[in-house]
Parts: C-alpha cells; structure tokens; sequence
C-alpha cells in the first residue's frame, strides 16, 4: 500500500485533516470517512452525474477526483445546502414540482443546479437544459427537474 | 471499481515533474484534471506506479497575447476556455468547439493540455489544435521542443511525446482578421463524444478563397487536417459545387470505425454532411467580416 498522505480539506464549512490513501476517491471520502452519505455514487465514470459536488463554487464529479488533490479545497455536498427540517429554496422547488422519484440522482441534480444559477441567473431554456444534460435521471423523464430548477431561477 | 493502488506526487515546477516521471522509470503518469485518467484509473485500465500532480505548477496557468497569437497553458481548464474574453475575439471557433466538450462538471476539471496529450480520437480539442496549427510546448530531459499539432498526434490515444516530457503550452497563431470559420458536431446525446464533427476557416480574397482549412474528428484514428479537400477548394469561388466535390474528397480520405453507436458508412456520410456545413458557415462568416 502507497504512503498516506496528509489533506486538509473544508466540507460544508467544517474544516478536517486527515491521512488518507492517495488513491481514495473524493466521493469515498465524503461518504465512508466523514459519513456524508448524500453524495450518491452510480458509474464510476464521470458518466452519471450522481456524485456531484461543488468543489471551491465549481461542480465537479467526486468520483472523478482524488481526495489528495482535493487538498485546501473547499467542498459543498447536498447536506450543505439545507437539512430535512429547513430545506433551502432549490430543494423547495425540487419538492413542489415533483421533480424526484427515488432520489438517487437528486443530490446530483441539486448540485449541478446550485452551479448552473450561481454563475447565470437567467439561463434561456436551452442552457437550463444544456446544463443539466450531464446528469442522469432514470425516473422522471426530466421534466419535472427542468421546471423545478426554472421555478429556483424565477424566485 | 475504485483505482488500483499508486503513490502520489505534488510537483513543484516543470523540471520536478519530468525528474519524478524519468524517476518513474515509465510506469509514472502525470495528473491534473484527471477527467479522462480517472475512468481509466477506476476501470483499472491503467495501474501507474506513481501519479504525478502538476495541477499546482503555476509556469502552466494562464492564457497570454504573444504578439503573433496566443499562448495557452497546459493546465486551462475547458471552462477558463469556453469563457475567455481573449479567445472568443481571437478563436471563436473554438469557443465554439468547448462547448462541445463534455458536460459542465468535467468542463469545470478538464485541461487543455490533458485533452491533446490523451488523444482520443472523437475529441474535439485535439480537431481543433490541427485546426488551429497549434504549437504543442513540451519540456523534457533533453530541454523544451515545440511539436507541430499535425505531427503530435500519432494515433488513438498515442501521441509524439516521450515518456518523461510534459506539455506546458499550446500556442496558436492568429488567422487574418477576416477569417470565417464553422464548427459543427454530431453526438448521440449532448456532451457525448463525436460519431463525427468537423470545422474549417475560411479567408477571402476577391470573393474567392486565399486560405482554407480543414479538420474532422471521430472519423480515423486521430484527427486530420483534409489537405487535399484544401488543395482543391484554395482559389475557388464559393459555391455548393465546390463545397460537394470537398465534402466527397474528405468522405474518401477518412477511415471511420464501426461500433455500437454508429456504422462506419454512417460515420462517413455524416462527415461529408457535416463539412458541407462548416463551409457554408465559415463562408458566410468571412463575408460578414466576423
């Protein structure tokens, strides 16, 4: 096994320093060192957009990320944006149009959303779409997510 | 799967990462956006003995005027790409060409630099440094060399470089002010990698054709500047004629795969479609002057 290596990194404005094996995935630290299992894992690959998370303001895929270079970053997961009790606005539009069936790609979803609106407030139809096109659903036929996020930006 | 065990290594500067890659004695890889090494890693289709990080080598950053065109740093992301002031004003082809580029999140991690050096062969940046008659800025052991872009790529996923040089620039020399240029690409879904896609310059000079290019992707092993559509359209009037006579030479010069997204025959039509298009797009972008 390769020498641990020291990160130190800010998830959800918590700051953590630990070792960890260079080959450690990001998506596996957040879910089995720090338990914050929101951040969904699906292919592996880049593909499926399920682990999806903000990393310093930027989505990035935490499967496609090493912890080690993740080093002095700072790292938003679903469970930075609102709890079950307060959601945040986004996560009130995602329930008020319907736009989940099983979850498994909403904390995706909300992530590459929360990027999508933090640099353009008034994407046209095709950019919305164009945005979310790197995330898959496999329950809603999109829909419903596309409106949810439209009704986030119109707030 | 998760990436087979390696060891790790933040270089410092140039010369720290083409030390630890010669150290690697060829079983080193660089890292930095690792957005095409890391499937590779997790399908385990590569087992490094150490990765090598030059995401925080700082000589690799930026996007600078060099007098004759621009120089862009190995490690600017395809985001810093799509967004910059300077390459929409001077390259809007390939502002054009990033958007194509996979989806927001790999665009938010993916470099330059690692794009070319992966060379797959449906990709669209390394199309448009053919394209582009970029400058690929190496260093290595035996001290800094600039690779033609048409002589980097040798085949799918194989490139001129040696086993210790890392890229640390791409240069690209400006086009005549004038130029009209057309991007355009065909994927089974948005941010996939291209079946097919195409995209040319044009220039005019008396409503005829002073300087042509013109590059396709998805379609060979590598991508390739079609010289011999470009013999036979420089001089010419603009015309659909000439156009169907280019998009046959390239549908003749290409060698397209088949796979389960699309058949070779598919493959090849579409690219004679698609450099129909190009055309007639950089076409009436030269003569609005844009």
């Amino acid at each position: 096994m390769a020498d641990k290596c020291r990160v130190r990194i800010t998830v959800n404005g918590v700051a953590y320093d630990q070792e960890v094996e260079p080959r450690l995935l990001l998506a596996d630290f957040l879910r089995e060192d720090l338990d914050l299992t929101g951040t969904h894992v699906g292919c592996e690959h880049g593909v499926c957009g399920a682990c999806t998370v903000l990393l310093n303001g930027d989505s990035v895929r935490s499967c496609l990320c090493l912890t080690v270079q993740a080093d002095g970053a700072e790292i938003t997961t679903v469970e930075g944006l609102g709890t079950v009790d307060n959601l945040n606005s986004l996560q009130q539009k995602f329930r008020e149009h319907h736009a989940l069936q099983c979850g498994f790609c909403t904390p995706g979803m909300l992530m590459t959303a929360t990027d999508l609106l933090s640099k353009n407030e008034n994407m046209s139809d095709e950019e919305l779409r164009e945005g979310l096109s790197g995330n898959l659903c496999r329950c809603t036929g999109y829909e419903h997510i596309v409106n949810a996020v439209r009704a986030a930006m119109n707030e | 799967m998760k990436p087979p065990p390696f060891a790790y290594v933040t270089a410092e500067s140039i010369e720290h990462a083409v030390a630890e890659l010669a150290r690697s004695d060829g079983e080193g890889k660089l890292v930095a956006g690792g957005q095409s090494l890391m499937p590779m890693l997790n399908f385990r289709l590569l087992e490094p003995s150490v990765l090598i990080d030059i995401g925080k080598i700082p000589d690799l950053t930026g996007i600078s005027e060099t007098g004759d065109g621009l120089s862009i740093g190995a490690l600017t992301r395809h985001v810093d790409l799509e967004t910059s002031h300077l390459i929409a004003q001077r390259f809007p082809v390939l502002t054009e060409a990033v958007k194509h580029v996979a989806h927001i999140a790999i665009r938010n991690r993916g470099t330059f630099g690692g794009s070319l050096c992966h060379a797959d062969p449906a990709a669209e940046l390394p199309m448009m440094a053919v394209l582009l008659d970029a400058r690929i800025c190496v260093s290595g052991q035996g001290g800094n060399r600039q690779i033609p872009a048409d002589k980097f790529f040798l085949g799918a996923l194989t490139t001129d470089l040696e086993e210790e040089e890392i890229v640390t620039r791409i240069d690209l020399p400006y086009l005549p002010e004038s130029t009209g240029w057309g991007f355009e690409e065909i994927s089974r879904r948005s941010g996939d990698f291209a079946l097919a896609a195409a995209a040319a310059t044009v220039s005019l000079v008396d409503g005829k054709i002073s300087e042509v290019r013109l590059a396709v992707t998805g379609v060979d092993d590598l991508p390739l500047r079609i010289r011999a559509a470009e013999d036979a359209l420089r001089g010419s009037e603009l015309d659909d004629a000439v156009f169907s006579s280019a998009s046959q030479i390239v549908r003749d010069a290409v060698n397209p795969n088949s796979d389960v997204h699309a058949s070779a025959d598919y493959r090849r039509h579409l690219i004679g479609v698609l450099v129909g298009r190009v055309l007639r797009s950089a076409r009436s972008r030269a003569r609005g002057g844009a």
